[in-house]
């Protein structure tokens, strides 16, 4: 996860960073912080333990970055959203809600011919949801990729010096 | 340095007061300007910036929308601008003006073809970690993203090639943005850093003020570059250094930028290890200090590879352990310790896989270093230093033609280059090419200071030598600046002849004339089995090219006839050329191939210290003429 300066461009630069370098983006979440003027990122990258270092040094080599912690090994909190859009029929919809209800989902949306269930968990739950929602037929499916913050007390945020 | 050291006849009284007047004029006529006669515009702050930081130089290319800069340039008559033949060689100038001085080097150009013709110097500068601030103007606020006249997405892509960019819209913005941009292409491992700037803010009258080195660093709150290594790491090597029975120091760029060529040698001397160095860190120590061991690498000598291959210690400062340092990285120095200082963090692991990093400014780093250092007495290491001297005799005798040329008299590049730097007392500047050329510079050069040395080591850019050797001779009036180049590399910006001729910039040029692209020849005769293509390279008469741009250029085709024409041409007032018809099918030897690894350089050098190459002495081809073989 990496804090940013929230300004015009700071995307484009890291994304460039990652082409250029071939990092191999999985996932990337974007969003403001406690403080107006930086962003957030998360960035999910895979490789062993020296590409994944080295994708982080690079992007501190960024100006606009202003702060990049690893936490492949550390112990934190990972969750996605995902929204998925699944084939229903007056037989099939109870045993969807069933199937949602029981992985900490919610139907959100109830139509004639599709229902749209809202997930939020860990990546691998939201996997599994997945696949048991795959054979009612998923119609459309859309995760935000991971957001993650360590346990404990600690602030990548606070860590940011000014 | 002072601007008088650019001019003709500087130094002389005349000049001086000429000079003097001249600027007391011109200040008079900016104050006047001042005085309620037009408003301060975004164009003057810059103006004012440029200077504030040190830079007395702007290498540049007026066009539609910089014209806003070029109507104020008169009322800053202490920054000279001068005026390129083409944008690329605005960047070089630049580049080589920063390898010379030190000083960040600025080049400007305008908007579309102006901005990416500088691109090529941008990532030169990139490669190499020069501190180079490229401006470049842009098409007015509201015109941004129309694809208006002249218009490009720039910063976009001078973004993955910069250590950063900016795209600037309103004139209150430039005093900050400038001092940020030189600020961030000087500090820790340096860079080009690129500020477009609209026309808007270039016209845009504006009050705002310079602000304070504090004030730069405050707002910079992600960059805090590291210069003091972590003190158990540096324990640690000094530890490393008193264990070792041979060790190695290779020493690159990051020496010479942090200036930290005594602290190099006192601990060389100290610890008695030899130093050897990197393409870009030649210079770092006097080549005949009897501690300098040589240039290492894919084209370096094979005594140094060989010193490195069999170390037990290697400390790599301030260098990167790129693919022409290691070839194949598997197969490098197979029984050494890695040590590797550098500032930047991401090079530590990066190409190879160091047992004891330590990040951090070379010079900082040596600094903590030498107090814990524990003098090694020379006689502890007399046997290594007697194989090491062994070594060496065996391959300088071997990959040298000390009596200047081919059995036939034909004249041999490396004993040119020799010539050059001696006739020039061992003090010029010399700024290579690239190709067969840049190693010749490289290998033969007899470096004896620090940033006397200029190629374009990373990105290899040839057309380089001719621009940076401008950029050096501006820098650096006190030092002979040379430009030694290729006919293939020459060619790419020899336009820059007429601006050496109307700024009388004293660049001395050695073009290296073999009728080829050499390197390329080279690798088609020994990577690709003689299938030649495309290496032949036409010329003009390159005399009556000089006599056309008005410059004095002699024609050297025997080893004997060398010596005069450099005298001549550094005698010559400002310009000149020598044009050296060199062996055409003379290789740079040893060679690593591709993919391959110290220990398997090729050496075709017969035992009897002559080039074996099968047609090295043969008749001369020319390239225009389609009856000698020359037309493909």
């Amino acid at each position: 996860m990496a804090i940013v300066n929230n300004k015009p461009g700071v995307l484009n630069r890291v994304a460039s960073l990652m082409r250029a370098r071939n990092f191999n983006i999985e996932s990337l979440a974007v969003s403001v912080t406690e403080r107006s003027d930086t962003s957030r990122m998360t960035l999910t990258i895979v490789g062993d333990e020296v590409h994944v270092e080295q994708a982080a040094k690079q992007l501190y080599k960024l100006i606009d970055v202003l702060k990049v912690q690893d936490v492949t090994d550390e112990s934190i909190v990972e969750h996605e959203f995902a929204l998925i859009k699944v084939r229903a029929t007056k037989r099939t919809r109870p045993e969807i809600v069933s199937v949602a209800e029981m992985h900490r989902s919610k139907v959100v949306d109830l139509g004639d011919e599709a229902v749209i269930v809202e997930a939020v968990g860990e990546p691998t739950e939201i996997d599994t949801l997945v696949e048991l929602l795959r054979e009612f037929g998923i119609k459309e499916l859309v995760r935000t990729g991971s957001v993650v913050m360590s346990r404990g007390s600690g602030s990548i945020e606070e860590q940011v010096k000014r | 340095m002072t601007q008088a050291g650019h001019v003709p006849g500087a130094g002389t009284p005349a000049a001086s007061a000429a000079e003097r007047a001249r600027r007391d004029m011109l200040r008079d006529a900016r104050v006047t300007a001042r005085d309620g006669v037009r408003p301060r515009i975004g164009a003057d702050a810059l103006c004012e910036a440029i200077l504030l930081q040190g830079s007395d130089t702007i290498w540049g290319y007026p066009g539609g929308v910089i014209l806003p800069l070029y109507d104020v340039l008169v009322d800053h008559p202490e920054l000279r601008h001068i005026l390129v033949r083409h944008e690329q060689a605005a960047s070089h100038a630049a580049d080589g003006y920063a390898r010379a001085s030190g000083n960040v080097g600025v080049c400007l150009g305008t908007s579309g073809p102006g901005a990416t013709n500088l691109v090529t110097g941008i990532g030169t500068a990139m490669l190499d970690s020069v501190p180079v601030v490229v401006i470049t103007g842009n098409v007015p606020n509201a015109l941004i993203g129309k694809d208006a006249f002249q218009e490009i997405d720039i910063t976009g892509i001078t973004l993955p090639m910069t250590k950063h960019n900016y795209l600037v819209r309103s004139a209150d913005e430039i005093p900050h943005v400038i001092a940020e941009a030189f600020h961030l292409a000087r500090s820790g491992r340096p860079g080009p850093v690129h500020v477009d700037i609209t026309k808007d803010a270039l016209m845009g009258e504006t009050k705002a003020t310079h602000p304070s080195v504090a004030e730069i660093e405050a707002g910079l709150p992600g960059y805090k570059p590291k210069l003091d290594g972590h003190p158990r790491q540096i324990k640690l090597l000094a530890e490393a250094i008193a264990g070792a029975k041979r060790p190695v120091i290779l020493a690159g760029h990051g020496v010479l930028i942090a200036g930290a060529e005594r602290e190099l040698l006192e601990l060389a001397r100290t610890a008695h290890i030899p130093i050897t160095w990197t393409l870009l860190g030649i210079g770092v120590i006097d080549e005949t200090d009897p501690l300098a061991y040589g240039y290492m690498g894919m084209h370096g000598w094979k005594h140094v590879n060989r010193a490195i291959q069999s170390a037990d210690l290697l400390i790599g400062i301030g260098m990167r352990f790129d693919d022409r340092v290691t070839g194949n990285v598997r197969t490098y120095a197979p029984k050494a310790k890695i040590v590797h200082i550098d500032i930047d963090p991401a090079e530590i692991g990066k190409n190879v896989v160091a047992d004891l990093p330590i990040v951090g400014d070379a010079k900082h780093v040596l600094d903590a270093l030498l107090p814990l250092v524990t003098k090694v007495d020379p006689a502890t290491r007399a046997d290594y230093f007697a194989e090491l001297a062994t070594w060496r005799t065996e391959s300088e005798g071997s990959s040298w033609h000390g009596s200047g040329g081919f059995r036939e008299g034909v004249l041999s590049a490396d004993f040119v280059v020799d010539r050059i730097a001696a006739g020039s007392n061992f003090d010029a500047n010399l700024t290579a090419d690239v190709g067969q050329n840049q190693m010749w510079v490289a290998r033969y050069g007899s470096f004896r200071r620090a940033n006397s040395h200029l190629s374009s080591g990373g990105l290899g850019t040839m057309g380089f030598a001719l621009p940076a050797a401008m950029g050096a001779a501006v820098a650096v009036p006190e030092k002979v600046s040379w430009a030694i180049a290729g006919d293939g590399g020459f060619q790419m910006t020899l336009q820059e002849l007429a601006t050496i001729v109307q700024e009388r910039i004293p660049v001395k040029i050695a073009l290296m004339d073999n009728k080829k692209l050499g390197m390329i020849r080279q690798w088609q005769e020994i990577v690709y089995g003689g299938n030649y293509h495309s290496e032949q390279l036409a010329g003009p008469d390159y005399l009556k090219l000089c006599e056309a741009y008005g410059l004095p250029a002699w024609k050297v085709s025997k080893p004997e006839e060398v010596d005069a024409a450099v005298a001549a041409a550094l005698a010559a007032d400002g310009p000149a050329l020598i044009w050296f018809e060199i062996a055409e099918r003379q290789n740079v030897y040893p060679m690593m191939p591709a993919g391959k690894g110290l220990s398997d350089l090729i050496d075709k050098w017969g035992d009897d210290g002559e080039d074996v190459t099968e047609g090295a002495t043969g008749p001369r081809v020319d390239p225009m003429d389609p009856t000698s073989g020359g037309a493909k």
